[in-house]
């Protein structure tokens, strides 16, 4: 008999057999050492110990693009296929619709599309994160955030093919975009492409951080609220007509005079988010205020992203 | 230091039906007062008053009817779950097993799912490619290993499974049952690297209905009934209390010779 406390409970309370020759300890309502489920400080461990786990995530989230395009001969080339299809297309309809210049336009619509396809894949698989890694979650004492790196990473990997359809079509226009032009007729004269262009790395960066915090934020409320994922995407097909993406925002800046309907759309967060991105891509005017904006929702969002994890970490695997 | 405490844990399921889960309850609720007398989500107390203590050498089995609460507790000892009330402090690499086939994909080759498995398991990439051989020799799957998983049949899933599972250095090791659907030259194979796996890892709870596999991996026991610890001690005891006789004479004798002489009873179930 060593020294070690072992309390045994019966389920009428009474001493099952085995007792006799122990001790006991009528049991202790203090709790264990250590921080409490509720707390920052395992909220920040779940973050830290999950980016540890980069094997991994990084090799789930490439399994999942795999899996979607298995056994199809070109693969995840549909993805950069698809892509350059859709904005050929969105390019040829605004010139026919608004007697813009294909050369022009079709690189800031390219780019649109791309920055547009990141964050509403963020937002709608985001909020599915943690209901679709169900099996995963109730089998394994992995940090929550190795799923939400999974989601995330496999939308940076998704990015990553798109941006070749970027390449490709900068390679092709580079002509009409390497000095100051006009996206649309009588619009703004933008400077075109410059050394600015370096900006898009940073503003990149941005944006991945703000997928983070939206993808645990909306993957808790959803896994505990089965009615946000329709919501949301309902909402993402709305918001994506409100953005500037198959229309230019130039559109609202004619003939040196600004439209109302500009102040509406500083309203719109993810006017700010593609166009943080989309400016220096494209050679167009940057401003500071799409930054500002853009770093604000990343503070606001962790904070908000980190109270969630601290209060509902833990109960994600309860309600999957 | 490997160890596990568990100290007046409590396990409650919320049981959120379409209405309670969706937004509308509570929006309505906000508006129109409250709606119908079912305000509270009801619940499922799957585990009352765990206070257990593991430490490094531990071999412990689960026993208990279905529904008892053994793999919820597994859960619970894993991690999984943080109690609802009372506290776990859990120090060590965890390894569940629970479900032979859990992070399995019927899509890709049986080499990569071993990479896979492993990674789940908490292994690395270049751990895991060192055991692809050893592994791929133990399964006897030869060329299929190159296969996609879903040409093999049930059988073959599950010995690459086992041999996946059985091939890692665990600290905890946590097995529920079903480790079955083998044939039986193929078990006796099995059953000698889960030996090896046991003595290997640090602690292992093991969920089990079979007397054999108890007895040839455990020393001590724990009885759950009806989501409570009902009894706590040798492995013997415990099973002769919970089958209501002693289980190593019902045992054949060649599985008696194997697990060597019949366990003294041990008293008080402390091992050091």
């Amino acid at each position: 008999m060593t020294a070690r406390r072992r309390v045994v409970r019966t389920a009428a309370g009474t001493l099952s057999p085995v007792q006799a020759t122990s001790t006991i300890d009528a049991p202790t309502a203090a709790p264990l050492p250590g921080p409490p489920p509720r707390s920052w400080a395992r909220a920040v461990a779940d973050i830290r110990d999950g980016l540890r786990e980069r094997e991994l995530w990084s090799h789930l989230g490439w399994q999942d693009i795999k899996q979607r395009y298995r056994r199809s001969v070109i693969g995840p080339l549909w993805i950069t296929i698809s892509m350059a299809v859709t904005a050929l297309a969105l390019g040829i309809l605004n010139a026919a619709l608004f007697g813009t210049q294909i050369a022009t336009v079709l690189p800031s619509i390219t780019v649109g599309l791309i920055v547009w396809s990141f964050v509403s894949g963020c937002i709608m698989d985001g909020a599915d994160t943690f209901i679709v890694n169900e099996g995963l979650i109730k089998h394994l004492p992995a940090p929550l955030m190795v799923y939400v790196l999974r989601t995330v990473w496999r939308q940076i990997l998704l990015f990553a093919h798109n941006l070749v359809v970027y390449v490709l079509v900068c390679g092709i226009f580079i002509w009409a975009i390497d000095k100051p032009y006009h996206v649309i007729p009588n619009g703004i004269t933008q400077p075109g492409l410059n050394w600015g262009i370096v900006l898009a790395i940073p503003a990149f960066a941005l944006i991945v951080l703000n997928a983070g915090w939206v993808t645990v934020l909306f993957g808790i409320a959803a896994t505990r609220f089965r009615d946000i994922p329709p919501v949301v995407q309902s909402f993402m097909t709305l918001i994506f007509y409100m953005t500037p993406i198959m229309w230019q925002a130039d559109l609202l800046y004619t003939n040196g005079r600004t439209s109302s309907m500009a102040h509406l759309l500083a309203l719109n967060p993810f006017y700010h988010v593609v166009e943080i991105i989309k400016a220096p891509l494209v050679g167009l005017q940057q401003s500071w205020t799409h930054w500002v904006v853009v770093g604000g929702f990343t503070i606001v969002g962790w904070a908000l992203a980190l109270l969630a994890l601290r209060n509902y970490r833990a109960r994600v695997s309860y309600w999957v | 230091m490997v160890s596990i405490e568990v100290r007046d844990a409590a396990v409650d399921f919320p049981i959120f039906d379409a209405k309670s889960r969706s937004l509308k309850k509570l929006v309505l609720g906000k508006v129109g007062g409250k709606i119908g007398t079912d305000s509270k989500v009801p619940i499922i107390e799957a585990l009352r008053d765990i206070t257990v203590s593991f430490k490094q050498g531990d071999r412990v089995g689960l026993v208990g009817h279905n529904g008892a609460g053994k793999s919820t507790l597994l859960r619970l000892l894993a991690g999984i779950y943080e109690p609802t009330r009372g506290s776990a402090r859990i120090e060590g690499k965890v390894a569940p097993v629970f479900d032979l086939g859990v992070g399995m994909d019927p899509e890709i080759s049986g080499y990569e799912n071993i990479i896979i498995r492993g990674l789940y398991l908490g292994m690395t990439r270049k751990q895991m490619e060192e055991r692809v051989d050893e592994i791929a020799e133990f399964t006897e799957l030869g060329d299929y290993l190159s296969m996609p998983l879903r040409t093999y049949s049930t059988g073959m899933r599950v010995r690459l499974a086992l041999g996946v599972v059985t091939s890692i250095d665990p600290e905890i090791l946590l097995l529920d049952e079903g480790i079955g659907a083998v044939d039986a030259a193929f078990l006796e194979k099995a059953r000698d690297r889960l030996t090896d796996l046991v003595k290997r890892s640090g602690m292992l709870i093991f969920a089990s209905h079979s007397d054999e596999f108890l007895f040839e991996l455990c020393n001590t026991a724990i009885w759950m009934d009806e989501g409570r610890i009902r009894m706590q001690g040798g492995l013997r005891e415990v099973l002769t209390a919970y089958k209501g006789r002693d289980p190593l004479e019902t045992l054949p004798p060649e599985v008696l010779d194997r697990i060597g002489e019949a366990p003294a009873l041990s008293g008080n179930g402390e091992h050091a």
